[in-house]
């Protein structure tokens, strides 16, 4: 794995909100087909991490680098707006569930095809051949994606009426189909059941033998030990240890960092 | 340097009695984020409430002084119950809703309260009667300052002082100031928000009434529509001076009121609303934060 | 059967309005004269009417909460009203018999009839405008009129200065309203909803003043008297035939903005418009432009408004600046919300509604706006949805592959 070429390099990241510096000085990279990790305790700044990539909140300093393995093009995309960032090719879901609620769970993954398709003003009104091609060619993505997803059943459901889990899943079908090389998932099994979170890592190892690389914040041990072959732990707004599952395990930094001060005593 | 003096203070009233309203707006964005669009209507309430006591009552051949208190108070009365039963009816059960269903809300309370003075009165403008008298001792510089100017601005540093001390060291003042920094943290330390915010509504509304008394005499007339102008341009202080913001609402109505004379008295009167609606969309679109709001960061 | 706790609450309701409305609705002065006047039958009016009111509203939600808990066991039914939309076999026969209909209209009616229906069918185009930026793009636009205005003004003005002709200018002066669009939105749409509503009114109110002050170009408050109907192939028409000529066209621009409508609602487009409604943030994170696609919509809506205004001009052979004030703008957002955010066929009855029923019910006319506010109030308090609300498109996929399933709306 270590061979395959770097697609994030992020370099001393940080953001402060007023006085709270949320992340501080932080870096992170992922190499093509990797699951890497995110963890750490609640409010250690992981979810203002992702928000800091994707470009919904500008970075006080510091470097993002995305490269994609398929054309191997770099772009810095600090500053760059967050729909820029997802047509260069990294798209996420959110930690609290951001669908489009009255929307159906087709049209939600349809959605996802945006930044992938052209039809516009001219298309929408005469509806030429082109655009037909263009439309059917959505839904039939659409579809397959959702398929892989398992929710392909409730296509034409308001995205509102699905189950706390089908709903997460639904998030990151709708990312997938914006086609990108690297996924982040924001706390994905969250409020799963076991079951649905078994199913969750099939799903996220499929996504990730189809040549996708993942980046997941989560606080499930077992699915982050299991799935990720790196993970970086954060701790106010601070990388304090990073490595493979097994060396995170009895870094010691990290057992004070989720245990509290006096085991490490 | 007369004239600049006299520009000055006009520009003091105006921006005094903008602030009357402009508490009212900020006040009531502080706590519930919504603009309030039916305020300028409250105001214009109160105008007519003390209109029609002070007329009565001077039909009825009531001294000065009486027919003064007692306008102020039944106006300040009744623009607070209708502003206490405006958000019941058009802004609580929308609590819950998307952003622009209150504001929606709003603007059709708005057009309501116009449309039902319009009807139960009429839509001529109405004499206002003198309730303010020109004082003697005012005489060596009536020239520059009138007595009504005087008296208003007087007042008007009477209630925000009279504002600062209830929001300062009284119970609900402390609970309004709670539930404006953080609505879910005020419930759980016992405050009950439903009457905070109607407490808020009602102060809001007795100011606007108060700006209403005041600037009616001071005009001379009145009519239907003179909530319109008069909100938005409040509102446009409210923002210039950063809009949840109570000293803001206040500085910020100062700035458009003296602006707002010196480019008439030196300009043109020909675009005053003009100059006054492009003040707002600017404010909105350069610094929505104004001179002393804080920013929003939206959470995700 | 109703409890008697729920009438004393009324009866309470009732005492406060009494209290609440008194000064306003049962004193009258003459401060010339010096009379004073007592109208204590407005009072009784107002506390028996707030009694009946508050009880139908008490009965009302009642209801709506046993519904609400029976509904989880039976399957949710659609409203009438909607089945009808959903279902093309009620749904074509119903738009073929509007279509005869309106095409038949002016044979069966007066010129006087007509010309009411015209101006109907002109706020129709104008709400299924304004229902792309707020219905459709969730973008509150309280300057819409400004937009109409400016349609209105180029044929006038381009007439007055120019003598170019009504056909010349339809398109211009939907194009220049457009073109303001995209001027005025470039810099507020990325502006918060209630901002944006605010910048917008601001910014119909400039305009409507600049028109009313500064004279050498606009004329001024009196207006510009005189502009020309339009012309039917160098034709000359008598005054009854004008009317039904623009009569016929606006039918056309209806027909045509629905058509358009539509298409644009169920492409990528409209998907994108409503996404933006629904969740800013995750449509930004999904790849989609924010300010382009608000723009889009924004400006499209303004190019229909600019339309409608030179209509209006060449309908009315007169404008000023006084047919442009809020006011307008709000009884179009009356429209939109009325017939329910994003449903076309909701836009077009709340349009005829609105726009028929004060024309014709004459006693009401007077209480006209008082009605339109309240219905702004009533429909976000009660019916957020609008008495039609927007149908969703379902897609059917067929086992073998895929195709696109019927649409409706
Ligand atoms: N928009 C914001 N404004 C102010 N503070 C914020 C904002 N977003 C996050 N924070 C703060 O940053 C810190 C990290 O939060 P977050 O990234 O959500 O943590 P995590 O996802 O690791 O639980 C918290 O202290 C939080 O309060
Ligand atoms: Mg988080």
């Amino acid at each position: 794995m270590s061979d395959s070429p770097l697609i994030l390099q992020v370099q001393g990241l940080s953001k402060n909100f007023g006085g709270v510096k949320a992340i501080d000085n932080v870096d992170l990279d992922i190499r093509q087909g990797e699951i890497v990790a995110l963890i750490g305790p609640n409010g250690a700044g992981k979810t203002t991490f992702f928000n800091c990539l994707t470009g919904i909140y500008s970075p006080t300093s510091g470097e993002i680098d995305l490269s994609d393995p398929r054309t191997g093009k770099t772009t810095r995309v600090n500053g760059k707006k967050p729909n820029k960032i997802t047509e260069i090719g990294m798209a996420r879901t959110f930690q609290n569930i951001r669908l489009f609620p009255t929307m159906s769970v087709l049209e939600n993954v349809m959605i996802g095809r945006h930044c992938r398709t052209k039809a516009f003003i001219f298309g929408a009104i005469f509806r030429n051949a082109a655009t037909r091609r263009e439309e059917a060619a959505i839904i039939e993505c659409s579809y397959d994606i959702l398929k892989q997803v398992g929710l392909h059943k409730q296509v034409n459901e308001q995205a509102r009426n699905l189950s706390y889990g089908a709903q997460r899943r639904l998030e990151i079908a709708r990312a997938l189909a914006t086609e990108p090389f690297l996924l982040l998932l924001d706390e994905p099994a969250a409020g799963m059941n076991p079951k649905e979170t078994e199913e969750l890592v099939a799903l996220i190892r499929l996504i990730c033998s189809e040549g996708h690389s993942i980046l997941l914040i989560e606080h499930d041990m077992k699915l982050v030990m299991t799935l990720s072959d790196r993970i970086f732990v954060m701790d106010y707004g601070k990388k304090i240890a990073q490595g493979t599952p097994e060396e995170v395990r009895a870094n010691p930094a990290v057992i004070k960092a989720y245990l509290g001060e006096d085991v490490d005593a | 340097m007369d004239y600049f003096i006299e520009l000055l203070f006009a520009g003091l009233t105006r921006g005094s009695i903008y602030a009357l309203i402009a508490l009212g707006y900020t006040m009531v964005y502080g706590i519930i984020g919504l603009i309030n669009f039916a305020h300028g209507e409250i105001y214009m309430i109160g105008a007519f409430t003390s209109f029609i006591v002070a007329t009565v009552l001077s039909i009825y051949g009531f001294p000065l002084l009486a027919i003064v208190v007692i306008a102020g108070v039944a106006a300040a009365v009744w623009s607070s119950a209708y502003g206490f039963t405006v958000e019941k009816l058009a802004y609580r059960p929308l609590r819950k809703a998307p952003r622009l269903a209150p504001l929606i809300s709003a603007i059709g309370m708005s057009i309501f309260l116009q449309n039902y003075v319009l009807l139960a009165q009429t839509s001529d403008f109405l004499p206002f009667p003198e309730l303010i008298p020109e004082f003697a001792f005012m005489e060596p510089v009536a020239h520059i300052v009138g007595s009504s100017d005087m008296v208003i601005l007087v007042t008007t540093t009477l209630v925000m002082i009279g504002l600062t001390c209830l929001i300062k060291f009284t119970k609900i003042g402390k609970a309004m100031r709670a539930t404006a920094q953080d609505k879910t943290m005020a419930v759980l330390v016992g405050v009950n928000v439903d009457r905070v915010i109607s407490a808020t509504f009602v102060i809001g509304s007795a100011l606007a009434a108060i700006g209403g008394l005041l600037i009616a005499s001071h005009i001379g007339q009145i009519n239907f529509y003179i909530g319109f102008l008069a909100g938005i341009k409040a509102f446009t202080a409210a923002v210039l001076g950063g809009i949840g913001s109570i000293p803001g609402a206040v500085l910020g109505s100062l700035v458009l009121g003296l602006t707002e004379s010196f480019a008439t008295g030196y300009i043109s009167s020909d675009y005053e609303d003009v100059f006054a609606f492009s003040l707002l969309v600017l404010i909105l679109i350069f610094k929505p934060t104004g001179l002393l709001g804080k920013a929003e960061i939206q959470k995700v | 059967m109703f409890p008697v706790k729920e009438l004393k609450r009324s009866a309470l309701i009732a005492l406060w309005f009494a209290f609440l409305t008194f000064p306003i609705m049962v004193i009258k002065v003459d401060p010339i004269e010096r009379v004073v006047q007592y109208r204590w039958d407005n009072m009784f009016f107002i506390a028996f009417g707030s009694f009946v009111i508050s009880i139908l509203a008490k009965v009302y939600v009642i209801r709506k909460e046993r519904r609400a808990v029976s509904k989880k066991e039976t399957a949710a039914t659609e409203p009438f009203a909607q089945r009808i939309i959903r279902e093309p076999r009620f749904l074509y026969p119903l738009v073929l018999g509007c279509f005869i209909f309106g095409i038949s209209f002016p044979f069966l009616f007066s010129t006087y009839q007509t010309n009411i229906m015209t101006t109907a069918l002109m706020y129709v185009v104008l709400g299924l405008g304004l229902n792309i930026v707020v219905g459709v793009a969730g973008l509150l636009d309280l300057g819409y009129v400004a937009f109409y205005a400016v349609g209105a003004y180029s044929y006038a003005l381009l007439n007055l200065n120019f003598d170019l002709g009504f056909w010349v200018v339809l398109p211009i002066g939907g194009l220049m309203a457009a073109f303001l669009g995209v001027i005025l939105g470039f810099p507020v749409l990325r502006l918060r909803g209630d901002y944006l509503a605010i910048v917008t009114l601001g910014f119909g109110e400039i305009i409507r003043l600049v028109l009313e002050n500064w004279n050498a170009f606009s004329q001024g408050p009196s207006g510009i008297a005189n502009i020309p109907r339009p012309g039917f192939f160098g034709m000359d028409m008598t005054f009854a035939g004008g009317i039904t000529y623009i009569y016929y066209l606006v039918l056309l621009l209806v027909v045509l903005t629905i058509f358009v409508v539509n298409r644009l609602q169920n492409s990528r487009l409209g998907r994108a418009w409503l996404a933006l409604r629904e969740d800013e943030i995750a449509c930004q994170a999904m790849g989609i432009d924010k300010t382009k696609t608000k723009l889009v919509a924004f400006s499209l809506g303004a190019f229909w408004a600019g339309f409608v205004g030179v209509i209006f001009a060449a309908k009315t052979t007169f404008v000023n600046p006084a047919s442009f004030t809020f006011l307008e703008s709000a009884i179009i957002l009356s429209i939109v919300v009325l017939g329910g955010m994003g449903s076309i066929v909701g836009v077009i009855i709340g349009a005829l509604i609105l726009i028929l029923l004060p024309e014709y019910l004459r006693a009401l006319s007077e209480y006209r706006m008082l009605a339109f506010g309240a219905i702004l109030v009533v429909m976000m308090v009660f019916k957020p949805d609008g008495i039609i609300s927007n149908v969703r498109r379902s897609y059917h996929i067929r086992k073998q592959g895929l195709s696109e399933g019927e649409s409706h709306e």
